[in-house]
């Protein structure tokens, strides 16, 4: 009941929005937003930490003659994703409050449908209702770019809408194939216990990575992710990166990993190749950018290149490092979209070489953003270093070498954020316009301060959000270690 | 003829129906003075609704039983009361949302009524044929209606030369048909599709008959997939959905199209099941062709009616998936999933088409016609439900969910995966990714584009509501598809 309510009330608050009118459409979203996150709380208040199984199911047959079921459950795994998501929609209500002057309530209702969503899809335990949810948040997502974005949103919005649609149609093929040999079965775990031979699962393994890679997204099918973070609107980059990325790394452990297992120790040295060339590479593409949105974006492709690389060394450190990652990388970049949409609201631009000096004119900006900045290039005692340290002791333990690339990380990361931090916040002011700044107002400092609290938190204590996993994990590490041919 | 043989003709009684109010409406036109046509209007769509009730009452009676007629030339089941039900609705809807456009253009004559209830009797009859005499006669019945609707509007030479081409090509394609149900004839001595089936199993087994029969079969499926429009028998599908005026595009892109797959149904699975691996090869490559060639050329189109033309080819296209991997190496184990794949493809599609083609007539004007790409722009600003509409159609036909045309792509992809066809699959999926493109763009001009002309859209009550359904059946299949998937295959079984 919990997981439905998760999933319903946001899309239910979305519609009346809609509904609703342009005048109180605000209200009923943060009412809706913040009822939804409520709905959620009980799932981590109420996880029993013990059990590696699925909690809170609920199961009722959907489609009859596919043996289709609208079947719910979060394990360790997908119940803080849940959370994450429920409370990243809160902010970016409160973020395009007053930012958003058209067709308010076709804005917030497309936040809120898409935030129901992405819950289905972190709690379906039926392929053919992951599928749904999966595709489904296209349509949203489409809207808001193409809207709202910038002058550049129609490429954006239709190529991000086209690449992901391609990934996502290659793993359906997959999914039915397995239906098939399943003996007529949509159900994840009917599918986690099902015997393949090597080669199908070799088949397989490729046909849901298309799928899960481009989400990612992994290097180098990632070519929509700086244009579609670039041109959405700060509310639309800010779901895409902390949320809409991770439904693709959330696909590797639920389905790649468990199901084709064989196929995935073989092939993992291809996995680990790309997250390296993903964190070293992309790494130095980002050194170049001077568009401060598409450095971040860049920025978020190198650290999913983290997460797909704890993933694939196989061991409890890497998994759950990459876990971490993925929802520090949820508040850090979530946080740090936020302060360029706080400084693109005032100033109208993007581009670094606009700025500099912010901070003679918003110190308390300043003071924040410092703080996601030292995050985003893994400073420990912030969320970021967390997850990047895990992941890099356990390569450790799988070989020295990718332990160092990983490691290089460090380097370029510090040198990408603290490198345009200083132009942008520091130096003197070139630009009048930065002289006439006004610093943040109570509603900005509200959004960020609380971002700046969570990633704090999760620095100096990650253990609440650590042990909800071990059980689920150690489980998925022995399963993936058991041969399924 | 006495009681009891009029009790025996019961399940034949809607088309009785039609035919009696066919005419009735008919006559009626001739002493309605032009300026209260509406009572045709009125009398016409009480014909359609009795045919319903009747169709209903006979299904409810009959499940799943099927019953053989006037000496084995008809043939009333499931599928058939299915499928003519699907085309009252189809019709029902075109004349509700052709009234105002025909009116506005002086076209709202009775000739279109009649035509339009002539042409639903070929394609009741179509669907009911247990005889390839009957399947003929439904088809020239109905595409003879369709024909004379084309050039509804005699002064337009566009429409003319639609309705001249069409003619030409499909008298040509009749002509295939025929030959080909001729040669079946000469091999098996039979026209009863029963009997055709049982001898056809009977002769193929040897190799000189069953080249004989091949022969037959390729102008079959020939005259077949001209019908249904597919590659490389589409030609005439751009120019006469462009050509011919909106509301008669709309009535040939739904109720002939499941007619068509009716006669599919009739001539390939239930007469020649015998040669199912023959046929099913030649699908295979027709509905290749037609994925490719309607998807890529319909992302040339700037014109809505030529865009949807192509996307109609490639729609058939899918709808073969279904058809052609019912049976495995002679296994047909796979079959009824197969089948009733493609027929829920080819309902849904028909209402995915009534709700394009319905929008397109709700955006139209006295003195416009809304047909091109750029007409569409900014509609979110005119007005957001119709964008809205437009949105749950425009994504349903490119296979999103939770819209209703994501699971007819999902049910007869899966089909052909189970079929062992999984290149097949591959190809399809990467095809309805091209497809997105130009369906993406419809959206794109509705929400993303400013608006040419910025007066609001005015609400016509009954139009307005009847669209609105159409749209959100999309919606709401695609949410809670269960029901009609299960009526489809419940007919697929009876067969």
């Amino acid at each position: 009941m919990l997981l439905s309510l998760a999933i319903w009330v946001p899309i239910a608050a979305g519609v009346l929005a809609l509904a609703g009118g342009e005048r109180n459409a605000r209200w009923i979203s943060l009412v809706g937003a913040i009822l939804g996150f409520l709905v959620a709380i009980p799932l981590y208040v109420g996880f029993d930490l013990q059990s590696a199984g699925f909690q809170f199911e609920e199961k009722a047959l959907w489609i009859e003659r596919f043996a289709v079921h609208y079947h719910l459950g979060v394990d360790g795994i997908s119940l803080l994703f849940v959370l994450l998501n429920s409370f990243i929609t809160i902010l970016v209500v409160i973020a395009g409050w007053s930012v958003i002057e058209t067709r308010v309530a076709q804005y917030h209702a497309s936040f809120l449908v898409m935030s129901g969503l992405l819950n289905g899809v972190f709690s379906a335990l039926d392929a053919v209702l992951f599928y749904v949810f999966f595709e489904a948040t296209l349509v949203p997502m489409f809207i808001i770019i193409g809207i709202w974005g910038g002058p550049n949103r129609v490429y954006a919005a239709v190529k991000f809408f086209l690449y992901t649609l391609f990934g996502s149609l290659l793993m359906l093929v997959a999914f039915l194939y397995l239906y098939d040999k399943s003996g007529g079965s949509f159900a994840i775990l009917d599918w986690h216990r099902l015997p393949l031979p090597l080669g199908v699962q070799v088949a397989l393994f490729f046909g849901l990575l298309l799928g899960f890679a481009v989400k990612v997204p992994m290097w180098p099918v990632h070519t929509w992710l700086p244009d579609a973070h670039t041109e959405a609107p700060t509310g639309g980059s800010v779901v895409l990166a902390a949320i809409l990325l991770k439904l693709g790394a959330y696909g590797f452990v639920r389905f790649t990993l468990p199901i084709v297992p064989d196929a995935s120790r073989e092939l993992a040295w291809l996995m680990i190749a790309l997250s390296l060339v993903a964190i070293a590479y992309i790494g130095l593409v980002t050194l170049v950018q001077t568009d401060m949105k598409r450095l971040i974006a860049y920025s978020s492709v190198s650290h999913m290149g983290f997460v797909t690389l704890g993933f694939f060394i196989f061991n409890a450190y890497g998994v759950e490092g990459g876990l971490v990652q993925m929802i520090s990388h949820g508040f850090v970049s979530a946080a740090l979209f936020l302060c360029i949409g706080v400084m693109y609201d005032r100033m109208h631009s993007r581009a670094i070489g606009d700025y500099g000096g912010v901070v003679n004119t918003m110190p308390r900006f300043a003071s924040l953003m410092m703080l996601f900045a030292m995050a985003n290039a893994g400073l420990p005692a912030t969320s970021g270093f967390v997850g990047e340290f895990m992941v890099i002791m356990g390569a450790m333990q799988t070989s020295f070498w990718v332990a160092l690339v990983a490691a290089t990380t460090l380097v370029w990361g510090a040198a990408y954020t603290l490198w345009m931090y200083k132009r942008v916040i520091f130096g003197a002011v070139a630009n009048p316009k930065v002289a006439a700044l006004k610093d943040l107002d109570a509603r900005e400092t509200l959004v960020l301060g609380v971002l700046a609290f969570a990633v704090l938190f999760m620095g100096v204590y990650p253990l609440p959000f650590t042990e909800v996993m071990h059980a689920s994990v150690n489980e998925l590490l022995r399963h993936v270690a058991l041969p399924k041919t | 003829m006495s009681p009891l043989v009029l009790v025996d003709h019961i399940p034949a009684l809607p088309e009785v129906l039609l035919l009696v109010g066919a005419c009735a409406v008919m006559i009626a036109d001739l002493y309605v003075k032009s300026e209260r046509r509406g009572l045709t209007f009125t009398l016409a769509q009480a014909v359609l609704a009795a045919c319903a009730l009747v169709t209903l009452l006979v299904l409810a009676l009959s499940h799943p039983q099927k019953y053989y007629l006037f000496n084995g030339l008809f043939v009333a089941d499931t599928l058939s009361h299915l499928l003519k039900l699907a085309c009252y609705v189809a019709v029902w809807a075109a004349l509700v949302y052709s009234r105002a456009y025909l009116a506005d253009r002086g076209l709202l004559r009775g000739e279109f009524i009649s035509l339009l209830l002539f042409s639903l009797l070929g394609m009741m009859v179509m669907v009911s044929a247990a005889s390839f005499l009957t399947v003929y006669l439904g088809l020239e019945l109905m595409s003879l209606c369709l024909y004379a609707m084309v050039a509804l509007n005699r002064d337009s030479a566009v429409s003319t030369e639609a309705a001249m081409k069409y003619f030409v090509l499909g008298a040509l394609a009749s002509g295939l048909l025929l030959y080909g149900m001729s040669m079946i004839y000469g091999a098996t001595g039979n026209l009863d599709i029963r009997q055709v089936a049982d001898a056809v199993s009977r002769l193929a087994e040897s190799d000189a008959e069953r080249r004989f029969l091949v022969f037959g079969l390729v102008f079959l499926v020939s005259g077949l997939a001209f019908k249904i429009g597919v590659v490389p028998f589409h030609m005439w599908i751009p120019d006469v959905y462009h050509g011919a005026p909106t509301p008669v595009t709309l009535v040939i892109s739904a109720g002939p199209k499941l007619a068509a797959f009716g006669m599919a149904i009739r001539l390939l699975v239930n007469a020649l099941p015998g040669l199912a691996a023959d046929w099913q090869q030649m699908l295979v490559v027709l509905s290749v062709a037609s994925m490719a060639l309607g998807n890529i050329a319909a992302i040339a189109q700037t014109n809505l009616k030529r865009m949807l033309a192509y996307s109609a080819i490639a729609h058939m296209g899918f709808m073969l998936l279904g058809l052609l991997s019912g049976i495995v190496e002679g296994n047909g184990r796979n079959a009824a999933d197969a089948y009733s794949a493609a027929l829920f493809y080819a309902l849904i599609y028909a209402l995915m088409s009534l709700g394009a083609f319905g929008v397109l007539l709700y955006l139209s004007r006295a003195g416009f016609d809304c047909e091109n790409l750029d007409d569409m722009r900014g509609l979110n600003r005119r007005s957001p439900w119709t964008a809205f509409l437009m949105l749950l159609i425009m994504f349903s036909l490119t296979g999103i969910p939770p819209t209703a045309g994501f699971y007819a792509k999902l049910v007869v992809i899966s089909a052909t995966v189970s079929a062992g066809y999984i290149w097949l699959a591959v190809a399809a999926v990467l095809f309805s990714l091209v497809g997105a493109f130009y369906y993406l763009r419809v959206v794109k001009l509705m929400y993303f584009d400013d608006p040419v002309e910025s007066s609001p859209l005015e609400w016509r009550p009954g139009f307005g509501a009847l669209l609105s359904v159409n749209g959100l059946l999309l919606l709401a299949w695609g949410i809670l598809p269960s029901g009609l998937l299960n009526v489809c295959l419940e007919a697929i079984q009876a067969l």
